[in-house]
């Protein structure tokens, strides 16, 4: 019983850490069709904008969720206005660009953080469930994610804003023709999935042993659950999420971390080759 | 007389040539080159750049000293940023190329057994400073980190004294974790124990969620993690996170090697046991003495550690190997060193063993505690019986093998 409960726990707490990983990703390559390389980066950099405001004394949880997202945001204003904007369409341009963003964050990090692990504690304690201890911050991250995912649809669905982000990735075009700059939009939207990224690797931080390098964990994993989850933003971030949360914590129990990987791995393969356009692709379809 | 630009150019590479040349020939054929091949940037770099620091601090004593027969000792450093791919490379380039007398470095054993080869085909003398799995027996290489039966076999009981019987192992996966974890299997046998559960994780795993959970139905008394580098400290993070380490005791054989003592937080650190050769805290006049020059040399820093120690007692070591030999040859170096050479360093004394071309060394039990390693009990001078088991070096010269332990 209670160990049911704690491979439960592992599994929400895996679900949520890939939607977490992968949602900025969603948003950027999502609705712009932008592949950021330097999303990891993004990450990374949320991590030590954390642990920076900690050292000066910030509450962990403001300098998590608002300090980190917001600081990280603006890297990306300035990115997308200073490189991506001068790319948009050309996908392969994009890639390259963003490859050497990342490098130049790394190398930028290393200069300013040293190029050592560095990290902060875990600001929850663990707790008892019968004869188990579970990591209380797992249940931290299972909230994040939650209320992530449904203040990006109430964002999308609800709201003017959301609507003509909506609407302007669909045909810009036509959004300009309806007096909507486009490139305001693009500019809001790289601005909203930076942060998002920036979110996710201030939460994880505390987790993490963290360095310069930190980004390249994730952008793999974030990159294979987007494109799963196929064209719809949202309902694809969670399906995805939840297959491969699921596929790799069933193979980590029963067999080992390594095979848990490599079931995530051999799970996406198999599930491009039987549905090339992702999850949402066949299932969900015309959702958000 | 008419300066015209062609004369002009043709004067002025001329004196060139002359000014840049000459000075560099004569500086080539005085000083002693010694290769140096570490991590300095990367995931490793914790454990690279203080070695670096290491060989600079000794080869600028050895040079205050007046250098090596009268010749200085010049350093011919590659930075292999953590990428195993690079030592390969470098090592070419230091034996082929650079034509180098002597070559330390290697921090991982993939990367030492990435590179041994290219040194004992070009005659290249070797030096492994580094705390590993044991076994290597090979004429060229010398090896002075401490091995399972300097570390492993006293560690074991007395966590085991501390905690249990029962014990999980949560290692690392490539030669390292998988052959120090058979060692850590056999000493818990030996001691009355029974392993209840072996766990390899790849150098860039970061979440260990599922594995605390996993490791709690196996309910152990106590857990050794051989873990390696900056995504594996993750693990000593959770396991504190999630309040296991007032449950289940934790002892580990890499843990503090690159410093992270001083990473992890006291509440994360406080009572994780672990054995090496060296502590900051080791009380002892020659340790002390160390600290102050590091100091002085980079400015106040104090990050040495374990395997910059080791690579610190390897280059001196090394320096006595040449000044009893009366030469920077490859065989009368091997052969002074055969003799048994001593050093003091900060980790204590330090002797070459013959026979396997290890060293002889103390070694410290100690716990973590508030940030620092604080000794337990000190075991003088171990032997490296693990591999005078299977390695003799005197009855065959040409052994060149990694033995592996064996059930």
């Amino acid at each position: 019983m209670d160990l049911t409960f704690v491979i439960l726990v592992e599994m929400l707490y895996a679900v949520a850490s890939l939607v977490l990983i992968s949602a900025g990703l969603a948003v950027v390559f999502g609705m712009m069709k932008v592949i950021n390389l330097a999303h990891g980066e993004f990450m990374m950099m949320g991590g030590y904008v954390t642990i920076t405001a900690v050292g000066l004394g910030v509450n962990v949880f403001i300098a998590m969720l608002v300090i980190a997202p917001i600081v990280v945001g603006f890297i990306g204003l300035l990115v997308e206005r200073l490189v991506i904007r001068h790319l948009y369409g050309r996908l392969v341009d994009t890639m390259l660009a963003t490859w050497g963003l990342s490098l130049v964050f790394i190398g930028l990090a290393t200069m300013i953080f040293g190029n050592t692990t560095t990290g902060i504690s875990t600001p929850i304690p663990g707790f008892t469930v019968g004869n188990y201890q579970i990591n209380g911050y797992n249940f931290f991250i299972i909230i994040v994610s939650v209320v992530l995912v449904i203040g990006m649809y109430a964002v999308l669905r609800g709201t003017r804003a959301g609507l003509i982000a909506r609407g302007a990735m669909q045909r810009a075009d036509m959004a300009a023709a309806l007096g909507y700059s486009p490139d305001r939009i693009y500019l809001a939207t790289f601005f909203a999935g930076s942060a998002l990224a920036g979110l996710a690797g201030a939460v994880l931080a505390p987790l993490v042993g963290l360095v310069p390098t930190s980004g390249g964990a994730y952008i793999a994993k974030a990159f294979i659950t987007v494109i799963a989850g196929g064209p719809a933003l949202i309902a694809g971030l969670v399906s995805s999420a939840t297959s491969f949360g699921l596929v790799s914590q069933i193979f980590t129990f029963a067999i080992s971390p390594v095979i848990g990987e490599v079931a995530l791995l051999v799970a996406a393969v198999i599930l491009l080759r039987a549905m090339p356009l992702g999850i949402t692709g066949r299932f969900f379809r015309g959702k958000l | 007389m008419a300066l015209n630009r062609r004369r002009l150019l043709a004067g002025g590479a001329a004196a060139l040539t002359t000014a840049g040349l000459l000075p560099r020939v004569a500086l080539a054929a005085d000083t002693i080159k010694l290769g140096a091949i570490l991590d300095k940037s990367g995931p490793f770099d914790a454990y690279g750049k203080p070695m670096d620091m290491a060989t600079q601090l000794a080869v600028s004593e050895i040079n205050a000293a007046g250098g090596l027969l009268g010749r200085e000792v010049e350093i011919v450093g590659y930075d292999t940023q953590s990428d195993m791919a690079l030592y390969s490379q470098y090592a070419q380039q230091l034996t082929r190329q650079d034509n180098v007398d002597v070559v330390h470095g290697g921090i991982l054993s993939a990367s030492r057994e990435a590179i041994r080869p290219t040194m004992r085909k070009t005659n290249t003398l070797y030096f492994y400073n580094v705390l590993y799995e044991g076994g290597v027996c090979d004429r060229n290489t010398f090896i002075n980190g401490v091995t399972p039966a300097q570390q492993v076999e006293a560690l074991v009981p007395y966590a085991m004294g501390q905690s249990g019987k029962k014990v999980y192992i949560l290692a690392a996966d490539y030669n390292y974790g998988q052959i120090t974890a058979r060692w850590i299997e056999k000493f818990v046998k030996e001691n009355g124990g029974e392993v209840v559960g072996v766990d390899f994780f790849p150098l860039d795993v970061s979440d260990f969620g599922s594995t605390i959970a996993k490791v709690q139905t196996a309910a152990p008394d106590l857990v050794i993690a051989p873990l390696v580098g900056g995504a594996h400290l993750s693990f000593f993070r959770q396991w504190a996170a999630a309040g296991m380490k007032d449950r289940i005791a934790l002892a580990s054989t890499t843990l503090g090697v690159g410093n992270e003592h001083k990473v992890l937080t006291p509440e994360e650190g406080n009572g994780i046991m672990v054995a090496y050769n060296y502590s900051q805290e080791l009380d002892t006049p020659e340790n002390v003495a160390f600290k102050e020059k590091w100091a002085e040399m980079f400015d106040g820093d104090q990050s040495m550690h374990e395997i910059a120690v080791s690579q610190y007692h390897g280059l001196h070591t090394w320096a006595e190997g040449v000044r009893k030999a009366d030469s920077i040859e490859r065989m009368p170096v091997i052969e002074a060193l055969e003799t048994s050479i001593s050093i003091e360093g900060p980790g204590g004394k330090v002797t070459v063993d013959p026979q396997t071309h290890h060293a002889v060394l103390d070694v410290h039990l100690m716990e973590f505690q508030d940030q620092a390693m604080r000794v337990v009990e000190t075991l003088p001078q171990r032997e490296p019986i693990d591999t005078q088991a299977v390695c003799d070096l005197a009855a065959n010269p040409d052994d060149n093998t990694q033995y592996e332990i064996e059930f």
